[in-house]
């Protein structure tokens, strides 16, 4: 069977099971390898992106239940203004070590700052505690969410 | 990794990186198609480098005629910074914008970049900085005097006269100027300078400066490549199941439902798995689920964690090889009015780098590429060519980012796994392991299992320490020839910890699990495991003398003013004299490891659930000089994590051959909400370089076992914390 799905402001035809998991369409059939394998089991964040805004793990979730909703992946989260403040922050505030969880930590903390301008240490507990980072970088992230909420607005970069 | 780059002598006072300050070997002559090209040679390998004809060497400085500078080393990234404080060793000496150098991987070519100490290519074992730190800055110090001769030369001047500053040659008196491109073609012809004089500490301006990470804008917006990354035109995936039990063989497969799965190719059978290839990993995985897969046990089907424990056990009472011993003290314990004696274990463990194992080859007749991200690139070309039966130059690994190192990716099983898969095909095939496959197929870290005495005099000063050290030996299987007389000298690094004690003696007893078992490096392995022992067992001894931690230890590090000085740091640092609020405890350790000093005092507390919490690590670190100071607060932030998750969840256990955790829902990582509040302090030093990599990970257990012994008296000698022992209600 085949899914239209629309990604990063672009319409994919699908031919693939109707169970298959978002996350291998992305990386296997489209080539967006942006978005991570860490767990298969929405247990270590990895795979997250977002659908009509709202983080979803998109190792647990199956094309045939994502209709008409709008996927963003870690490849144009830039051009949402909370994408770019929290990715100049993870720059600014040198977050990174491996990098591979990273793409899922831009995209929970990108999601949490688009509703939530001004988080709070619980809030970010909340939102990220779902995403797993073996090299620690934790320390870092809280930081730069934080950074990332108080920073001046010229800082930000327009959507395209 | 063990650290290769320290003598054995372990509880002696102040070891140093050996040997780099022999000779560095240096050529200069013209890069193929234009510019300046200098080829590096590390300086200890063993006395064979410092003649021509020897000459290996292990790194490359290219200067083109567009200025552009290449550096080309065999040093991998896998989050630890390399790839920017390597470049900066470059930048600093040849007077160039850190953004000038460009970073290029090395192919594997063990004579070419091989690690002189181990006679292969490998990153690990914190030895980057430490190896390359004096060969890097000669390399670009010599084109610099070379290439202010050569403009001295072309204007006619004195060369006192010039000097060079961001990638040019400046004639000062006249103003003139000339880039280094346009110098290297005369520079190549000049002779290598017989005396290059490095700068002046107080002369850096990139070394000790916080740099940029080079490999950061891609780690954020999803461009960064990893080996599971890797898009080759035409490639397929496969996902596989390996046989669960330990040591067993793959009996039958009936495949009729697999095959049916859309999107399915292939289901390929080897000795002791099963692969499905399909369009992608989706297919693959269901392919895999759909089939019906029979094992042939094996030898150790019943096998379990308490057989290994037993093993352990009575191993630890046979006689065993000594690493260091000094005065004699079993006959000082037995004559000393205090003595006291712990079992200390630690459980196997799993790597789980968030990139899971992968590996991606095409085979073909006459050749065979693979793609990875490896620690150990000539072992990964090795291990193609040993499984096509290819000639070693007719195989090519294309090496990537690493996910995750930590030990794991200095072991090939996996991509000698992803050649037997892609051979049985004519297309590439990306090989991903599932998290599951990730966790039960690993090579863990070895089970230890230390036996520790010591005798105290009438003041409670330790006379006699004694250190038996059982368990598998990682290098008797990774690197043979180090093994030597039933010494695994990474089992027994660091066994007395960084203290002076009179009579000392440090032991061995090697015991293996059952074949199909396997054990490997684990993010500072000896050190990690030696400082949990020492470090808890320390504590016990001040506790048996009534004495404060802090002062106990500092009574004990006489030779060792580096140690003392991190122990006084993170004493006045943490508030060590300060009382705490009810509820929380504090504790402290303090460790030599890979040529650095680290002190560490954890705060915490222990609900009524016995669940601990770590509140506040307090860190301080002397690593001589640092290259990289925002990379080494990073590194000491994500090893005191990585440390925690081990001490507080960490543990691989084995039951009816299997082992029994598979996904992070049962082999637990730390998590932001349970992360303490870290700080790094770091003392500013001319001292060699040490490494940074692992230190951080080894000094945080004990520090939380001993707060945690100083809140509830409860001393725990075994990892990871057993909190049903800390239950208070």
């Amino acid at each position: 069977m085949t899914y239209k799905l629309s990604i990063n402001g672009g319409s994919h035809v699908i031919d693939a099971d109707g169970d298959t998991p978002l996350l291998w369409v992305l990386r296997d059939l489209l080539s967006m390898t942006g978005t991570k394998f860490g767990c298969g089991m929405a247990l270590c964040g990895a795979c997250t992106v977002h659908q009509d805004g709202n983080p979803i793990r998109s190792c647990i979730t199956t094309i045939d239940s994502i209709g008409d909703s709008e996927i963003t992946t870690i490849e144009t989260i830039g051009r949402t203004p909370a994408g770019a403040r929290i990715q100049k922050a993870w720059l600014d505030l040198e977050v990174v070590q491996c990098g591979y969880c990273q793409s899922g930590q831009v995209m929970c903390a990108a999601a949490l700052l688009a509703r939530n301008p001004i988080p709070k240490d619980s809030d970010i507990d909340e939102a990220m505690s779902g995403n797993i980072c073996r090299c620690g970088t934790y320390i870092r992230i809280r930081e730069a969410i934080k950074y990332a909420s108080v920073a001046p607005a010229t800082n930000v970069q327009k959507a395209d | 990794m063990f650290d290769p780059l320290v003598d054995l002598e372990v509880g002696s006072k102040g070891k140093t990186s050996r040997g780099v300050s022999r000779r560095t070997v240096l050529k200069v002559g013209a890069a193929a198609g234009g510019g300046l090209l200098l080829s590096v040679g590390l300086p200890y390998s063993a006395g064979s480098a410092a003649d021509d004809a020897n000459f290996a060497p292990n790194a490359f400085v290219r200067i083109a005629r567009d200025g552009q500078v290449t550096l080309t080393m065999s040093q991998v990234e896998m989050g630890q910074g390399t790839y920017t404080s390597m470049p900066m060793l470059v930048a600093e000496e040849l007077e160039v914008d850190l953004a000038q150098i460009r970073l290029e991987h090395a192919p594997p070519d063990d004579k070419l970049y091989g690690n002189p100490r181990l006679g292969f290519q490998v990153t690990g074992g914190s030895t980057s900085v430490r190896a390359f730190w004096k060969p890097l800055r000669i390399a670009g110090a010599a084109a610099r005097t070379m290439l202010i001769s050569a403009a001295a030369a072309t204007w006619n001047v004195e060369i006192a006269s010039c000097h060079a500053a961001k990638g040019t040659v400046i004639h000062a008196p006249s103003g003139r100027k000339l880039t280094y491109g346009r110098l290297v073609d005369q520079a190549a012809k000049l002779p290598v300078p017989n005396d290059v004089v490095l700068k002046d500490r107080k002369d850096f301006t990139l070394i000790g400066t916080s740099a940029k990470r080079t490999d950061a804008t891609g780690k954020v917006n999803g461009t960064a490549d990893f080996g599971i990354d890797a898009k080759i035109p035409g490639m397929k995936i496969a996902t596989v199941s390996a046989c669960p039990l330990i040591g067993g063989k793959l009996g039958s497969v009936d495949e009729s439902k697999a095959k049916n799965v859309k999107g399915v190719i292939k289901i390929v059978r080897l000795d002791d798995a099963v692969a499905v290839i399909a369009d992608h990993m989706g297919a693959a995985k269901k392919g895999l689920e759909a089939l019906a897969i029979t094992w042939d046990q094996g030898a150790s089907a019943t096998f379990s964690t308490a057989d290994m424990v037993r093993q352990l056990k009575d191993a630890s009472s046979r006689r065993a090889v000594v690493a260091v011993e000094r005065g004699d003290a079993v006959k000082a314990i037995s004559t000393l009015p205090t003595k006291v004696d712990a079992v200390y274990q630690m459980p196997l463990l799993a790597h789980a780098a968030m990139e899971p194992m992968n590996c991606t080859v095409h085979v073909r007749k006459d050749g065979c590429d693979v793609w990875v991200g490896t620690q150990v690139i000539t072992r990964a070309r090795a291990a193609a060519a040993a499984v096509t039966g290819l000639p070693l130059d007719k195989v090519k690994v294309h090496n990537h980012l690493l996910g995750g190192g930590f030990g794991r990716r200095l072991d090939v099983d996996g991509i000698t796994q992803a050649v037997q898969i892609a051979k049985q095909v004519d297309y590439p095939v990306k090989v991903i392991w599932t998290r599951e496959e990730d966790i039960r197929h690993d090579v863990y870290r070895p089970y230890y299992y230390d036996t520790l005495s010591a005798g105290l005099d009438e003041k409670g000063h330790p006379i006699a320490f004694s250190h038996r050290v059982a368990g598998s030996s990682i290098l008797a299987r990774w690197l043979p020839p180090a093994f030597k007389n039933g010494l695994d000298r990474d089992a027994v690094e660091a066994g007395a910890g960084p203290y002076s004690f009179e009579n000392v003696l440090v032991d061995y007893v090697r015991q293996e699990p059952p074949a199909g078992l396997t054990t490997g490096w684990w993010r500072g392995v000896g050190v990690t495991h030696n400082a949990f022992m020492v470090e808890g067992f320390v504590d016990e001894l001040a506790a048996a003398a009534g004495q404060d931690p802090v002062s106990y230890r500092r009574a004990l590090l006489g030779n060792s003013p580096r140690a003392k000085a991190v122990l006084d740091l993170v004493a006045v640092k943490a508030g060590w004299d300060k009382p705490l609020p009810a509820g929380i405890g504090r504790g402290v350790s303090v460790v030599f490891g890979f040529g650095s000093y680290v002190a560490q005092v954890a705060e915490v507390s222990v609900g009524k659930d016995g669940r601990v919490r770590v509140k506040r690590v307090v860190c301080a670190l002397d690593c001589g000089q640092m290259i990289n100071p925002d990379t080494i607060k990073a590194q000491m932030e994500g090893g005191i994590i990585f440390g925690l998750t081990a001490a507080l969840y960490g543990e691989i256990t084995l039951k009816d051959g299997r082992v029994e955790q598979s996904n992070f829902d049962n082999y637990q990582a730390l998590r932001i909400n349970e992360a303490p509040t870290i700080e790094v302090y770091m003392i500013d030093s001319n001292a060699e370089p040490g490494g940074i990599g692992e230190p951080g990970t080894a000094t945080i257990a004990p520090a939380v076992v001993n707060a945690i012994f100083a809140l509830t008296g409860k001393r725990l000698r075994q990892l990871p914390i057993d909190t049903a022992q800390l239950k208070s209600a």
